[in-house]
Formats: C-alpha cells, sequence, structure tokens
C-alpha cells in the first residue's frame, strides 16, 4: 500500500508559512519526496519539534507529529522512542533550538544512541524572533541584539556532536537535493541515533550566509562530498585532495592527480579524521559534506528492553506485588 | 492509616534512635518496624536525616533520626514526644532532647561520651553529670565497646565491626519490647547471604544485645515495655511506606489501564525513592528512564504518553518549577500524564530533607497562562497507592496532566497496610478513536466527550489517523493551529471546564472525624492527616462541636465543600506552609479561615493542633477558658 505514495501523500493540508525563498521550503520538499520513495508508513512516521522556524516541519508532513516546547524535542522523542520503539522518528531542530536551549538534551540523545534522526537546520541566526545571533552565528554577526557585531564564540555543530558521543554525523545543503536526499537516505537506514546538519539559507536575517562554500560558483571548489572508502577529492575533475599533515596534524589541501597516493581516503568510521573534516570551514578549506563519521553500537533503545526484566511486558500482577514482601495476617 | 478507627487508644510508646549519618539509625528503625507489625502493633514512623550523606561524625548536623509510634492505635502519626530515646552519640542526644517527653527513658552509648564526641556536639559539661537529665531515666550502655568485643571472632576490620553496633542496640530495643528477634535474623541472613563474616557478626551482635538485656534487667537498670496489640480489622497485612504505596498505585494504574508505565525522572530529595522502587517493578509493565534534567524528564514523560504509555514523571518542589512549561505543554496537547511532587522545604534549595507543604500554589496556579489541571493529594504512607489510581483515572478520562501531592515525610514514612483487593478496583477506560473516522481526522483526534472534554487517546502506530498536535493554540473544532481571537477565548474556557467537570467524578466530601456542622471545623490537605485526626479526636471527647475534614480533591475541590464549610462557625486550616490551602479556600469557596501554619520542616504535633484549635473554640463560643487536654492521655 505505502509503496504506491507519492510526496503528495506526505504532504498535508496547512498552508506553508515560512517567508517566501526560506531554505526550509527545499527541505521539505526532498523529505516529502524522500518518504516517497523509500515508501515510508505514515502511521509508524513521527516529526517531532522544538521551537523556531524549522521547528513548524511537522505540521506539514502528513505522518504524526509533534510540535514540542523550545528545546526539547529530543527529549519528548526519547520518550515516544521507548513506548513505541518500532517508530522510525525525525526530530526536527534549528542551531538555536538544538544548540542553545536544547544543546543539553541533544548532547544526551546522542551519547545515549537512541534511534531517532536528528535534523539540525543550521541558519546561523534566530529567525521567529527576527534575528539575533544564535550559537553558530559568527563573530561580529550584525544583528537587532548586536548591532555592534556578536562577540560570542560560535559553536560548531558537527564538532559538538562528534564531542557528545554522535556515531552518526551527516552533513548536507538544504537546496542541494541529491545530497540532501543521500544523507537522509543514510540517516534513515542506520541503526541508532543520526545527527544531521543541514546549512539552510535564512533570506531574510542571514541571507547568503553559507555563499562561500554553497553558493553556485563555490560549490566545486569548496565542497568536498565524502564517501566511506573513496579518495577525499574535490574540484573540478577531482583536481584536489585532502592530504594528512604529520607535521602540523592537520588537514591540508593537495594536487590530487600529482600526489595522488597521498590523498587521504575517506574512513566514516574514524572519529580523527571525522573531527578534521567537521573543522573544516570555507573559504580556507573545502566544506565536507555527506556522512562524515558512522560506526556501529547498541542503540539505547535496545539496550533499554534487554536490561528491563521483561522486555518492557506486563508479567506479573498488582495482586502478587502487594505481597512480595513480610505479611501477617489479622484473624 | 490503615488501622480501622474504632477504639481508643490503649496505650503507645514513641521510641526515638538517633545517632550519626552512618550508624545505621534508619535501618534499625525500619527493622524495628518489622518487628513490631509482626507482633500486632499499630505503628507509624518517621525518618529524620539530615540533607549531607555522611556529615563529619558527632556533629548536630550530622544526626540521623527514626521515630516510630507503636501500640494498640490507631496510630496515626509518629508521635509528639517520645518517651524513649537511644543515643548513640552525644550530638544524637542534644538534638533530641528538646523533643523528648519528661521522664523519657535515655538510652546512650557511653563510648561516644569522650571529651572530643562532647565537644563535637558542643557541650561545655558531660550532660550526664551536670543536671541537664535530671527528670529522665538515663541508662548508660558501653554499645560500640560491648558490640566490638562481641563480634571480634569474626575477624571484621575495626569499622566493619563498629558498624554491628545498630544491630546490638536493636537486640537490646527488642528485648525491652519483648519482641522476636526471628524476622530481623531472617533479615540479616538475607542480605548478607554472601558475606558471611558480616552476617556473623551482626547476628552475634543483635543476641548479645538482646542478652544484655535480659542480663542487666536483674539490676533492674532496663525497663521493660509492654505494648498492647492493636486492634486490626481481619485480613492479610503488610508493612509499607509512602514512596512504595505510590509506586505500586502507579504500577496498579497501568493494569488498570492496561497500559504500559513510562516513568522518567531525575533524581531529588526526597523523590527519589519513587524512582528506586518503580527500577524494581518492571514485571509489572513498568520501564524507568532516569533523564538528564527535570525538564527532560518530563518531555520524556509527554512522549511516552504521546506513544499510548502513561507517561509519569516525579519530582520535588525545585525540579516541579522547571517542568512547568512542558506541563503546559500537556495541558495544551491534552495528553495524559502524571507529575508526582514530593514537596520539601523551601524556597530554591530550600530544606531538602524536610517536609512541608508548600508547593500548593505551584500545583494550583504555578504555570505560564491560563493553564489549569486537576490536583489531588495523598494523606497517608497508604493512601498513596489510591490516589496514584485516582490520578491515572483523572488524567486519562479527561486527557490531562494530573498533580499528585506528597511530601518528603509520607514518602518515607511507614505504617501497616492491610492489602488492597485489585478486584474492587475499576478498570480504567481509555478514550478510543475508530481507525476510519468519519471526518477530517485532525478534527476527530480532537473531538472530546460533552461530559469530560478529555479527548480520544490516538497514538503514533495506528494506521490512518496521522494528526498533529503541539503547543500553539488550535482550532476548538479542527485541532489545526488557530491564532483566531474568538477561538482562543473558547478553548481557554475549555480548558478551564475540563478540569471543573472532574468534580463530577469525584466523591463528595466526607468528615473525618465530628459530626457535618458545628463550630470549628479543622481542614487539611496531605500529611498532616494523622495529626489534625487525632487531634479532633482528643477534643471531640470532651467537646462535640469540633470536626476534622480532609481534602484530597485540591483541584477541582469536591462539588459539596462549600455547603460543608458553610454550617461550621470557625473554619480552622493547619498547614505546613504560609497559608496556601487557607488562599485556595478563600479564592474558590470566597470562605473566611484561621490559618495555622507550621514550617519548621517538622511535622505537626497532636498537642500544638489541640491547644490552637482549642483557643479557637472558646473564641467561637465565648468562653473564657477553655478544658486542658495533655498529650499522652492514655497512651
Amino acid at each position: 500500500m505505502s509503496a504506491q505514495l507519492t510526496a503528495r501523500d506526505y504532504t498535508t493540508s496547512q498552508e506553508v508559512r515560512w517567508c517566501p525563498g526560506c531554505g526550509d521550503y527545499a527541505i521539505l520538499k526532498t523529505m516529502t519526496r524522500f518518504l516517497a520513495d523509500v515508501g515510508a508508513e505514515r502511521e509508524n512516521t513521527v516529526f517531532i519539534s522544538g521551537i523556531g522556524c524549522s521547528s513548524r516541519f511537522p505540521y506539514y508532513v502528513e505522518t504524526y507529529g509533534f510540535h514540542t516546547i523550545h528545546g526539547r524535542a529530543p527529549a519528548v522523542a526519547t520518550g515516544l522512542k521507548l513506548a513505541n520503539p518500532e517508530l522510525d522518528i525525525w526530530v526536527v531542530t534549528g542551531d538555536g533550538d538544538g544548540l542553545s536551549i536544547g544543546a543539553n538534551h541533544l548532547l544526551h540523545a546522542l551519547r545515549r544512541n537512541i534511534s531517532l534522526k536528528i535534523l539540525l537546520f543550521n541558519n546561523e541566526i534566530y529567525g521567529l524572533t527576527k534575528g539575533q545571533y544564535s550559537p553558530t552565528s559568527r563573530i561580529g554577526t550584525k544583528s537587532p541584539s548586536s548591532p555592534g557585531g556578536s562577540f560570542d564564540a560560535p559553536v560548531s555543530p558537527g564538532l559538538y556532536a562528534l564531542g557528545s558521543g554522535a556515531r552518526f554525523i551527516a552533513r548536507a545543503i538544504d537546496v542541494d537535493r541529491n545530497g540532501l536526499a543521500g544523507v537522509l537516505a543514510a540517516a534513515h537506514r542506520y541503526e541508532g541515533g543520526a545527527f544531521v546538519e543541514i546549512f539552510q539559507n535564512c533570506i531574510v536575517y542571514n541571507e547568503d550566509v553559507f555563499e562561500s562554500f554553497a553558493g553556485r560558483e563555490h560549490a566545486v571548489e569548496r565542497q568536498v562530498h565524502v564517501r566511506h572508502g573513496e579518495p577525499l577529492v574535490f574540484a573540478a575533475d577531482n583536481s584536489k585532495g585532502l592530504r594528512f599533515d604529520t607535521a602540523t596534524m592537520a588537514l591540508e589541501v593537495i594536487d590530487a592527480h600529482e600526489r595522488a597516493d597521498e590523498v587521504l581516503v575517506h574512513d566514516e568510521t574514524n572519529a580523527t579524521l571525522a573531527q578534521l573534516l567537521l573543522a573544516m570551514e570555507a573559504p580556507e578549506m573545502p566544506v565536507a559534506l555527506g556522512v562524515v563519521y558512522r560506526v556501529e553500537d547498541e542503540t539505547f533503545e535496545s539496550a533499554f528492553y534487554d536490561n528491563h526484566p521483561t522486555r518492557f511486558k506486563r508479567t506479573g500482577t498488582v495482586a502478587d506485588a502487594l505481597r512480595n514482601t513480610n505479611t501477617w495476617t489479622v484473624t | 492509616m490503615s488501622a480501622q478507627h474504632q477504639e481508643l487508644h490503649e496505650s503507645s510508646v514513641v521510641v526515638r534512635f538517633a545517632g550519626d549519618s552512618g550508624d545505621g539509625v534508619q535501618l534499625m528503625g525500619t527493622q524495628f518496624v518489622s518487628a513490631t507489625a509482626l507482633a500486632g502493633s499499630d505503628f507509624a514512623t518517621f525518618p529524620d536525616y539530615p540533607a549531607e550523606i555522611r556529615a563529619p561524625a558527632g556533629t548536630t548536623f550530622g544526626v540521623s533520626a527514626y521515630q516510630i509510634n507503636l501500640g494498640a492505635g490507631p496510630i496515626t502519626t509518629a508521635g509528639d514526644a517520645p518517651q524513649m530515646l537511644v543515643a548513640f552519640n552525644p550530638a544524637a542526644l542534644k538534638v533530641s532532647l528538646p523533643l523528648i517527653a519528661d521522664g523519657a527513658a535515655i538510652i546512650v552509648n557511653t563510648t561516644s561520651f569522650t571529651k572530643r564526641g562532647l565537644s563535637k556536639a558542643g557541650y561545655d559539661e558531660d550532660p550526664r553529670s551536670d543536671g541537664s537529665l535530671d527528670g529522665y531515666q538515663l541508662i548508660e550502655v558501653d554499645v560500640t565497646r560491648l558490640t566490638l568485643e562481641t563480634v571480634k571472632p569474626f575477624g571484621l576490620s575495626k569499622s566493619d565491626a563498629g558498624r554491628c553496633k545498630n544491630f546490638w542496640a536493636l537486640g537490646l530495643v527488642q528485648w525491652m519490647f519483648g519482641l522476636s528477634l526471628e524476622a530481623i535474623e531472617h533479615w540479616i541472613n538475607t542480605k548478607f547471604a554472601r558475606k558471611e563474616s558480616v552476617r556473623e557478626a551482626n547476628l552475634a551482635a543483635l543476641r548479645a544485645g538482646n542478652a544484655y538485656g535480659e542480663t542487666a534487667a536483674l539490676a533492674a537498670a532496663v525497663p521493660q515495655l509492654d505494648v498492647r496489640k492493636a486492634r486490626f480489622e481481619p485480613g492479610e497485612y503488610r508493612g509499607v511506606r509512602g514512596g512504595e504505596a505510590l509506586a505500586l498505585g502507579l504500577a496498579a494504574s497501568g493494569e488498570l489501564a492496561d497500559r504500559p508505565i513510562v516513568f522518567c525522572s531525575y533524581p531529588i530529595t526526597p523523590a527519589s525513592p519513587l524512582l528506586h522502587q518503580l527500577a524494581r517493578l518492571g514485571k509489572l509493565g513498568v520501564g524507568v528512564f532516569q533523564a538528564e534534567d527535570e525538564i527532560a524528564a518530563v518531555c520524556a514523560a509527554i512522549g511516552a504518553s504521546f506513544g499510548g504509555a502513561i507517561g509519569v514523571t516525579s519530582s520535588s518542589g525545585p525540579g516541579i518549577a522547571l517542568k512547568t512549561e512542558a506541563i503546559g505543554l500537556a495541558i495544551n496537547a491534552e495528553l495524559p500524564l502524571l507529575v508526582i511532587d514530593s514537596q520539601r522545604g523551601g524556597p530554591s534549595t530550600g530544606l531538602p530533607t524536610k517536609t512541608e507543604q508548600s508547593d500548593l500554589y505551584q500545583a494550583v496556579y504555578g504555570r505560564n497562562a491560563d493553564a489549569p489541571l486537576p490536583v489531588v493529594a495523598a494523606r497517608s504512607p497508604s493512601d498513596c497507592f489510591d490516589v496514584a489510581i485516582e490520578a491515572a483515572r483523572i488524567a486519562l478520562r479527561h486527557m490531562t496532566p494530573v498533580f499528585v501531592l506528597t511530601d518528603g515525610y509520607l514518602a518515607n514514612a511507614a505504617e501497616p497496610w492491610l492489602i488492597p483487593d485489585m478486584n474492587v478496583y475499576e478498570p480504567i477506560e481509555v478514550n478510543k478513536l475508530a481507525s476510519k473516522p468519519a471526518k477530517d481526522v485532525q478534527t476527530a483526534v480532537f473531538e472530546r466527550d460533552p461530559k469530560t472534554f478529555g479527548r480520544p487517546w490516538v497514538s503514533p502506530g495506528m494506521p490512518g489517523l496521522m494528526h498533529r498536535i503541539g503547543g500553539l493554540e488550535k482550532d476548538i473544532q479542527t485541532g489545526h493551529i488557530s491564532y483566531e481571537a474568538e477561538n482562543h477565548q473558547a478553548m481557554s474556557q475549555l480548558r478551564a471546564d475540563k478540569v471543573r467537570s472532574v468534580a463530577q467524578f469525584i466523591p463528595d466530601q466526607d468528615v473525618a472525624v465530628g459530626p457535618a456542622q458545628g463550630a470549628v471545623a479543622v481542614v487539611g490537605w496531605g500529611s498532616t492527616y494523622g495529626a489534625l485526626y487525632q487531634a479532633v479526636r482528643r477534643i471531640a471527647r470532651l467537646n462535640d462541636c469540633v470536626s476534622h475534614i480532609h481534602i484530597r480533591h485540591i483541584n477541582p475541590f469536591p462539588r459539596n465543600l462549600g455547603d460543608l464549610l458553610g454550617r461550621f462557625e470557625r473554619i480552622v486550616v493547619p498547614e505546613m506552609n504560609m497559608g496556601q490551602l487557607s488562599t485556595l479556600l478563600r479564592d474558590k469557596l470566597g470562605v473566611q479561615v484561621v490559618p495555622f501554619n507550621k514550617v519548621t520542616g517538622q511535622p505537626f504535633l497532636i498537642q500544638e493542633v489541640v491547644d490552637f484549635v482549642l483557643d479557637q473554640l472558646a473564641d467561637v463560643t465565648g468562653e473564657e477558658s477553655r478544658p486542658r487536654i495533655v498529650s499522652g492521655e492514655p497512651q
């Protein structure tokens, strides 16, 4: 039945209320198409969000949805997953929701490896509250709350996830339909908690903040699409590659044709490499996209059920439990 | 309160054990209680322990105590003034002395009455020789030294050997009360089954203390107490602490609704015992999630409720404050949720281990915007069981979060309990929706029962019923987001009506003691039940115009409460806060009340309630002098 569904079947009747030109439209479209492509069972799919522009997402997807409160979506999703581990749960959050007010829950969801697919729409700004700088805003960001430019050092979502113990970290750009669809598919397939950072353009308050690598004229030169087991090459004709410089303990860009044997091969299970890749910033370095890190590990929900004395089934009665202590009878 | 309130006091004794946090006083108390229960006494206990896990030894702030009132009953409080004190060190004596009755028997562990021990307790002079213990029956026993001698053959380390002194002392106390050692020996054998030397040492200490009583008695140094058996209603009994009864009640809710319980909590004093209890009830369909913080705990419980399990979260005042926003979400999303608040002294961190009833405002009023919800309060350890079931019933019937108020005293206090018959509890109905509703699904999911305002409980995984819920205001009909002015007015009214509708489903307010009209009504809620009950009973023997009314349903109040209170000339409201129920009664019922507020971190004494109420009674009746009723009458 679900195999015949189209993207339209995953779209609700609700009028979408993002600003015209917002990157969220592209993400929504890719998501509904992806759900149709994999034949996701609508009754077993849930979108859970917090607060912010991105968190409107559940209203527009014809599955179950829960628009919760600021920063808490991972916690709500955790409870839902424990109650029903069969569900496919997507958490939609943003840089403010996920990394300011809700950073704690994000950390714990990731370190537990509970099977939530967490999509963090990073636009480096607070959109819904009208444009204040966010925890991912670069130093110097001018905003209503930082008219002279922000002076808060930003957090890197990818590195935060890695430091939190995430087992799956991927990145994509909102309008890169193939790249995003590929990352969504990988996250969906992965058995465990997945963290996906989506570079999302806020057309009103932070337009083109990712232009230096997401812009059409820079994409080729400043994006490296990583694939497990393949060389880390980019640019026209894959002419550039990444090399590990043992002297500086850092990545450097080299000519991939002339020094092909020195180009690193992507190993998605290598946390050190993941850290180096996630730390790369344009324009000095290319930005790593795709599945940067993926290791297999026991999921929290399976551990929860495995460690439960009865796999969370009711096998005893309260009547017996009431008597499971010293009792005495009065006649 | 479990024993039938059919007979007057015959005899009861209040005993207090006090020592360092590390002296094993709490264990000694619980073991003593199990022995008294098996011997047929009614009892009530009050563990009184410090916030520090192991405060510096010998200091007054590190004193841990356990008070037991035992006897023929009915016994509803841990007793006003102990008639027997076991003090393991000078600090314990110093802290306990102001509490105990004149003429009380005091057993002191003389080993710890050294110069250093006395100075740590802040004694300049040894109280045993400066006259400050005149008027008490002082029994000096070298407990630590005698214990160390007893356990010497078992080769324990000095600290392990010293730890056996609680069982040595318990052995002595058991002898004084003529109680069998059997149940305690059984416990030691089970607990230390794999530690032979520890097991043998503790058994030896217990028996040695017991034998000491026998021997010392020859010199008439140690009194023997004969506590009468209580007259219990026939049936099968067990002892129960509030935390246990609450945990079992939550499990029973799951059984009655045939839904799993997902209990999400973050450790906090004094709520953690519930977390520990539930972690052991997995077989009853209980899953426990220890969340990263209070907010995550309530949110996970809400997520679980969305998923069709009964989501429960638990905390104490400061933690509940953190959960507040999420509780509003559950109200708005119309999801069931149980919020258990084990109240403690505050504000802020306050008095973590001391009891208070000061979260009533927080429960009833404490959220942003107009966010009403039902509130129920437990009055005794065993009552926690029924209150948990009642709360779950309301939550599922009306699809709303429900507050359960308990407190640090109830959570840890114990009493005998006539084991409830699960067959007498009605199943908890779940509001269902057909898999193919005639209407738009989003609309059908928010179609509410006209009597309860509860919507169907529809969860992810149910085919064909996909819908979206959230914290934004929604259209009263369609369930879609709505910012319409009139709609918000209607939804706010609906949320108020929903909570009000609960009153149609709860029993009328009864009168615990006394007639349904008269001069003075003593109105209380929560754990003050025992003290108020006994106080009014004492007064009732001389004067039949004072009654005790104890409110379980705080929000909404029972329908008849206003009428009932209107039949009394004066309403006295004793509370362990600065007057919160008083405010609520004035607010909801428009009645004038006389507050009686105690916020010392200690439960009410029966006598202080008696005194206060008698003053009020004299004022109402215009009598100058009032009869003097003293504590301990035929105790």
